[in-house]
């Protein structure tokens, strides 16, 4: 699915940097009906990761109270050149893979 | 003979067709962007946290992807996009010659799928359709809207103009009523907005998805309780192409994001 990631490209030494993330999905809660009156299964994102050359950096729950196409912004200390990777993983098997990467000087 | 010239003057003012619901002056024109909170702008200006953008990039993959019978791509006819699709939508919806109507963006596409690519229609509303629509549109940002300048659109412009300023629905509401004459105030704690098109289709967040203009005009319906036209009625065309028409000149902006 489509991301969007906003990571600095350059950042000096010990800078604090700001990383954007926004995944498509439709976040649908499970506790809507149908016009039928059918239960709409749930179907949300659970987990998010973001990996900073293979160390874990950040990690959050997600619930059915957060809207579609989830947007998360956090903050990092900018260490070394490298690769961040975010992960999304949801219900159904639903798995979701982005990367970004950035130069420290 | 000032007696008369008084009488005469009296007369013509009084036969004069009483001025329709204050229609606004092209100066006065403002995007739903300027009636927004600070957060709501700040996620439309920046393209990594617009949602709407999620929809551009799948359009830009669709974009590219053979479909059809045909087997044939958009691209394969049309090339680049950045280049063939810049300011397309802002003339949008054009004058068919074949069907002698307009239609809108969104018809075109599936046109195009119909003719070109002997492929199966996108259902309105479907992500497909949001999506291309999406892309092609996003062409054009910030290119000025030259919509109903084709002198063929002109009968259509004025059905469209007629179903504005018409009174429906039980609540007994003409879209000029609040869009011309009270634009500004607002409704349930809503600012009410001009209704000018200029960013569709755009991401409402209380819909938590893209939609079209004509979901849009849907829904306004429904809220004055009258019966909704059909996706792609005539009707819509009309109303899609008059508010567009009286939108011509102000800046494309799609992807909006709108509350």
């Amino acid at each position: 699915m489509a991301a969007l990631i906003n990571v600095p490209a350059k950042a000096k030494r010990g800078d604090i940097i700001e990383i954007r993330t926004l995944t498509s999905h439709i976040m649908e809660t499970g506790f809507r009906h149908t016009m039928d009156g059918a239960l709409v299964p749930r179907d949300i994102i659970t987990s998010f990761t973001c990996r900073y050359n293979g160390a874990e950096i950040f990690r959050a729950d997600l619930f059915p109270a957060i809207a579609a196409n989830p947007y998360l912004s956090f903050f990092t200390v900018a260490k070394e050149s490298g690769k961040f990777e975010f992960e999304w993983i949801g219900d159904n098997g639903y798995s979701s893979t982005a990367s970004a990467s950035i130069t420290v000087e | 003979m000032n007696f008369w010239r008084a009488i005469v003057l009296a007369a013509l003012v009084a036969t004069a067709p009483a001025p329709l619901a204050g229609e606004i002056p092209p100066d006065a024109r403002r995007s739903g962007y300027s009636f927004m909170g600070p957060d709501t702008r700040a996620m439309q200006d920046d393209d990594t946290s617009s949602p709407g953008m999620l929809f551009v990039l799948d359009g830009e993959t669709l974009w590219t992807k053979k479909a059809g019978s045909a087997d044939k791509a958009c691209a394969d006819c049309h090339g680049d996009a950045r280049s063939s699709m810049k300011g397309v939508a802002a003339r949008y919806p054009a004058f068919d010659k074949a069907l002698a109507r307009p239609v809108t963006l969104d018809q075109r596409i599936n046109l195009c799928r119909a003719n070109h690519q002997q492929a199966a229609p996108l259902p309105y509303e479907s992500r497909d359709i949001l999506a291309l629509s999406a892309f092609v549109a996003h062409q054009s940002r910030g290119v000025a809207i030259t919509a109903g300048d084709d002198p063929q659109l002109k009968p259509f412009i004025e059905q469209g103009r007629n179903l504005f300023m018409q009174r429906e629905g039980q609540l007994n509401l003409a879209c000029t009523n609040c869009h011309d004459d009270n634009f500004e105030k607002r409704l349930a704690g809503s600012p009410i907005t001009q209704a000018q098109p200029t960013g569709y289709p755009l991401y409402r967040l209380e819909w938590q998805t893209l939609g079209s203009l004509e979901r849009r005009l849907r829904s306004c319906m429904t809220g004055v309780r009258a019966q909704a036209y059909d996706y792609g009625a005539p009707e819509l065309v009309a109303l899609e192409l008059y508010l567009m028409a009286r939108a011509r000149g102000m800046p494309m902006e799609t992807p909006a994001v709108r509350p």
